[in-house]
């Protein structure tokens, strides 16, 4: 059994790696290039917590084979922050205290960027539509909701919500 | 020392980002499946295709064959757990039917029950040597239903089990494990002294607790006998022991790791890989990483069981209730220890009734052992009563809230079970409910708003905790209790307030089974409790310490230093005229002063205030679809005190959605043959972002004395109203009585043919 050779992009650099034809993209991020950050929650596109930016689509990495990833781009959660400097979306999870347990969060977080990408002014109903595909157990998506819907706000330009005290 | 004064309270009640936040919004956390080791294998599971046979023989010869495959496992390899030895500490599992469950031996008795399993060097490997592990089965009848299962010639599950809790002892052995019963006052009186008796009988079905992050493990056992174990689950302490028992190796010999936990919801307060894992690494010598798909979660994990919940109520007219019964059989699955007594004491302690009696019976079948799910029992007993509360008040003509303002528990009201409440906060639950802005907003047509409440007990126990002041003045805190929710920025909290130090000056650690004295799991909402009140005594302790350093320093009597915002001051003009002393000098001068400045303390903490809750509402039915839409929904609840708000908020407003799902939508659902036919979250359907709205809550704080700043558990008792509000405020929206969860579309669309024969398309 031989391996493919892929050539591909990952947050924003050259990455070459080996997979075999029916090695999961999720697998091979996780397995082969050691980028956990995605999360294995169901293996059948349901809950979303594997999402990736596949050419500034979101996709469940689960459900692509890690050959389709030839001469993309893809972005990881691991690729959301700039070096220190926290994507909005992530600052207004932490404020809003949008995670509990956190295994379902990069996965959020990357739908929730892809979505702010489209589209700076969701409504409420359009982020939670969404967002659908992200299964969450802990927190309800009360404070997910806010959290997406405060980071629009800031990347508007806008003050954003404080969180009361 | 005391922080029961809020007014007073500088950090406790504000709402900072959690330690542990940057690492989980960027990727950086380690959960169960994200470790690896050098030359480590990977194990899978040979699962029964049967929900109940005997096992004639296993043969691994194939398996063994294939390129790759470097050790097989099955019950032989697994030491029996003696009586004497199934329990361990003060955990609650019997470790003999736990080790079962983990590895069948003799018999299966569910699908989905580990027979076997096998390490090989790929995923995919160890996937294909599974269909090559052979295994002979001789298929028995099984018995999925309460009812099937209590009848007289049931398919039995085990023939040593004989129904305990019944005079005389029986002779014959039952699917019944057990009956439990509590009772206060005389029922019969009681239901003769009422103007109106209703008689009402509600079920529910299986649920899983549905955390997103399935069961891993990665565990090396080296030829020693020395085990590393890096497990997800709910306490590190729980994997440690149990494991030990399953294997047959001395808990000194084990150091368990606690990853980060993908949710648990009480479905990880037990091991199924670690033992399995340990077993084949210690045969192939290589560290074995195991971890289950969503099938296998579904199929072999949790669930929280189905039942049956009979309530009769006996009330005057003017509302006062005199006399409740509740009788409520359990599903435990194929081993005993259904959470069945928790059903029957929880559903009635919500209120002062003058005579109640209620039995539980714990009903073994052929279907995953039950799991403890949030509140474990209480969920289910309370739907059946708070269901049966609003339809005594629509007998009454009552508005249901009043029916509980006037029959609410309160100090002094002895439940059921036994115990005399002392503050309690559920009248003040009700005052919030009253007042609130939801109460008084107007409804729509086919809108209706539903109120129900909930009661659980919470839990303290043994918890351990270090406070150390580093060389630089911050504090490094060790606390023993999985972080899964939060509870790391609680943790921290309570500590920079007792120290008088800013929050970010502290770095709470989950401990390892080494790094940290013993704790009991993160579970029964007790890690703020008791874990919370073993850091605040060893910041306590720290403080003691360092009025000492700074006595030693000024070279004055340790009585005569004040602690006071971080640093030591000395007490009054007659101590001395010293500059205050801050905790970066005091630690940086810590090896002139006597050494190293920390404290650990072990406690068992008593006193846990109970958690009351009151949730409202609102739903829109569908009539024609049996869609049902949550408009809106607000959680009340006595929190004692909120030490991180916004924690304390997630926990209710998880709570309820959880609630929602097990409310409208999720089932188990089995064919005849007893196997699972919706084990993924495409079919087995948890709530998702659009399906709702906004959850409002109420925090109530009614502080509880027994904790230093007044906590309570809080993380369990929003999922024990919600099945109820739903039920009632369908019943509101429409005239329905749903008493069969979940309120599916099709139970909603049959409970509307049933009332009005389906109109002819035409009209």
């Amino acid at each position: 059994m031989s391996k493919h050779h892929v050539t591909t992009n990952i947050n924003g650099e050259p990455v070459e790696f080996l997979c075999e034809a029916q090695q999961t993209m999720l697998d091979v991020l996780r397995d082969e290039l050691h980028l956990t950050g995605s999360k294995e929650g169901c293996g059948s596109g349901d809950c979303g917590a594997c999402s990736v930016i596949l050419d500034g689509k979101v996709v469940c990495s689960c459900l692509m084979l890690g050959v389709e990833a030839e001469g993309r781009k893809v972005i990881t959660i691991e690729g959301i922050a700039q070096g220190d400097k926290l994507h909005p979306v992530q600052q207004k999870f932490l404020e809003h205290a949008a995670l509990q347990c956190g295994f379902c969060t990069p996965g959020l977080i990357v739908a929730a960027k892809a979505l702010l990408d489209e589209n700076l002014n969701p409504t409420e109903e359009e982020t939670r539509y969404w967002l659908a595909g992200n299964l969450c157990r802990c927190t309800g998506y009360d404070k997910v909701i806010r959290a997406v819907l405060d980071a629009a706000a800031v990347m508007r330009g806008e003050p954003g919500a404080s969180v009361s005290t | 020392m005391s922080f029961l004064d809020k007014a007073a309270l500088k950090i406790v009640g504000t709402r900072p980002i959690r330690p542990d936040g940057v690492d989980k919004v960027t990727g950086r956390a380690n959960f169960g499946a994200d470790m690896v080791m050098p030359g480590m294998l990977w194990g899978r599971i040979k699962r029964s295709p049967h929900a109940h046979a005997r096992i004639l023989g296993i043969k691994f010869e194939k398996a063994l064959a294939l390129p790759g495959v470097k050790a097989v496992t099955c019950g032989a390899d697994f030491p029996e757990v003696t009586p004497e030895r199934a329990h361990v500490g003060a955990a609650p599992a019997n470790l003999r039917d736990l080790s079962r469950n983990v590895i069948a031996r003799g018999k299966v008795l569910y699908e989905g029950h580990a027979v076997a399993a096998v390490a090989a060097t790929s995923q995919a490997i160890a996937e294909q040597a599974l269909d090559l592990i052979e295994v002979e089965y001789e298929v028995l009848p099984h018995v999925m239903d309460i009812e099937a299962a209590m009848a007289d010639g049931a398919p039995l599950l085990h023939d040593d089990i004989f129904t305990a809790g019944v005079e005389p002892k029986p002779t014959k052995p039952s699917n019944v494990s057990k009956v439990v019963r509590f009772a206060i006052g005389d029922v019969e009186a009681g239901f003769r002294e009422a103007d109106i008796v209703i008689e009402r009988r509600y079920t529910t079905k299986p649920v899983h607790q549905g955390y997103i992050e399935p069961h891993a493990c990665l565990v090396s056992v080296a030829a020693d006998g020395q085990c590393t174990i890096f497990s997800s689950s709910q306490g590190q302490f729980m994997v440690r022991a149990y494991t030990s028992r399953i294997v047959g190796a001395d808990i000194a010999d084990i150091r368990a790791i606690p990853a980060e936990i993908g949710g648990g919801f009480g479905g990880k307060t037990i091991v199924y890989l670690e033992p399995l894992a340990y077993m084949l690494s210690k045969k192939s010598g290589r560290p074995v990483k195991m971890v289950m798909s969503r099938e296998e979660v579904f199929r072999a994990t949790g669930p929280a069981p189905g039942a049956i919940v009979e309530v009769k109520l006996g009330a005057k007219k003017d509302g006062h209730i005199t006399a409740a019964q509740s009788i409520l059989k359990y599903q435990a699955g194929a081993f005993q220890g259904s959470p069945v007594q928790q059903g029957c004491i929880c559903g009635l302690a919500v209120y002062d009734f003058p005579n109640a009696l209620t039995i539980g019976y714990d009903v073994l079948c052929n279907r995953p052992k039950v799991a403890a799910y949030r509140a474990p029992g209480a969920p289910i007993g309370s739907f059946g009563v708070e269901s049966c509360m609003d339809e005594l008040a629509d007998a009454l003509n009552i508005e249901p809230l009043k029916l509980r303002e006037i029959n609410g528990a309160k100090d002094g009201t002895k439940a059921t079970h036994g115990v005399t409440w002392v503050n309690i906060g559920y009248q003040k639950t009700l005052e919030a409910a009253r007042a609130s802005e939801h109460l008084k907003a107007p409804l729509g047509p086919n809108q209706g708003r539903g109120i129900a409440s909930g009661y659980w007990h919470n839990a303290g126990g043994e918890s351990s905790a270090a406070c150390h002041v580093n060389e630089d003045g911050t504090i490094t805190v060790t606390e023993g209790h999985p972080d899964i929710g939060g509870s790391r920025a609680s943790m921290a909290m309570m500590v920079a307030e007792v120290l008088g130090v800013p929050f970010e000056n502290v770095r709470p650690v989950v401990g390892d089974t080494t790094s940290i004295g013993f704790s009991a799991s993160t579970g029964g909402s007790r890690v703020t409790f008791a874990g919370g009140m073993a850091v605040t005594q060893a910041a306590q302790k720290v403080v003691e310490v360092l009025k000492q350093r700074a006595a030693v320093i000024w070279d004055i009597s340790p009585d005569a230093v004040e602690w006071k915002d971080g640093k030591a001051y000395p007490a009054g003009p007659n101590a001395g005229a010293f500059e205050p002393l801050d905790l970066a000098t005091i630690g940086n001068r810590a090896a002139r002063t006597g050494g190293p400045i920390s404290a650990e303390v072990q406690i068992n903490a008593q006193g846990q205030g109970p958690g009351f809750a009151t949730h409202i509402c609102d739903v829109e039915v569908d009539r024609e679809t049996g869609f049902v839409k949550i408009l809106r929904y607000t959680a009340i609840q006595d929190v004692g005190r909120a030490i991180h708000p916004s924690y304390v908020e997630g926990q209710m407003q998880g709570g309820v959605t959880q609630g929602i799902g097990w409310a409208l939508n999720e089932e188990y659902i089995y064919d005849k043959d007893g196997c699972l036919e919706n084990p993924g979250f495409l079919d087995y359907r948890i709530p998702v972002a659009s399906d709702m709205p906004m959850i409002d809550t109420i925090m109530v704080e009614v502080p509880n004395p027994r904790h230093p700043f007044g906590a309570r558990g809080v993380g369990e008792v929003p999922l024990v109203p919600p099945m109820a509000a739903v039920a009632n405020a369908i019943f509101a929206a429409t005239g329905l009585r749903l008493r069969d969860l979940p309120m599916s579309p099709p139970k909603i669309r049959a409970a509307v043919d049933a009332e009005e024969p389906p109109r002819l398309a035409a009209e």
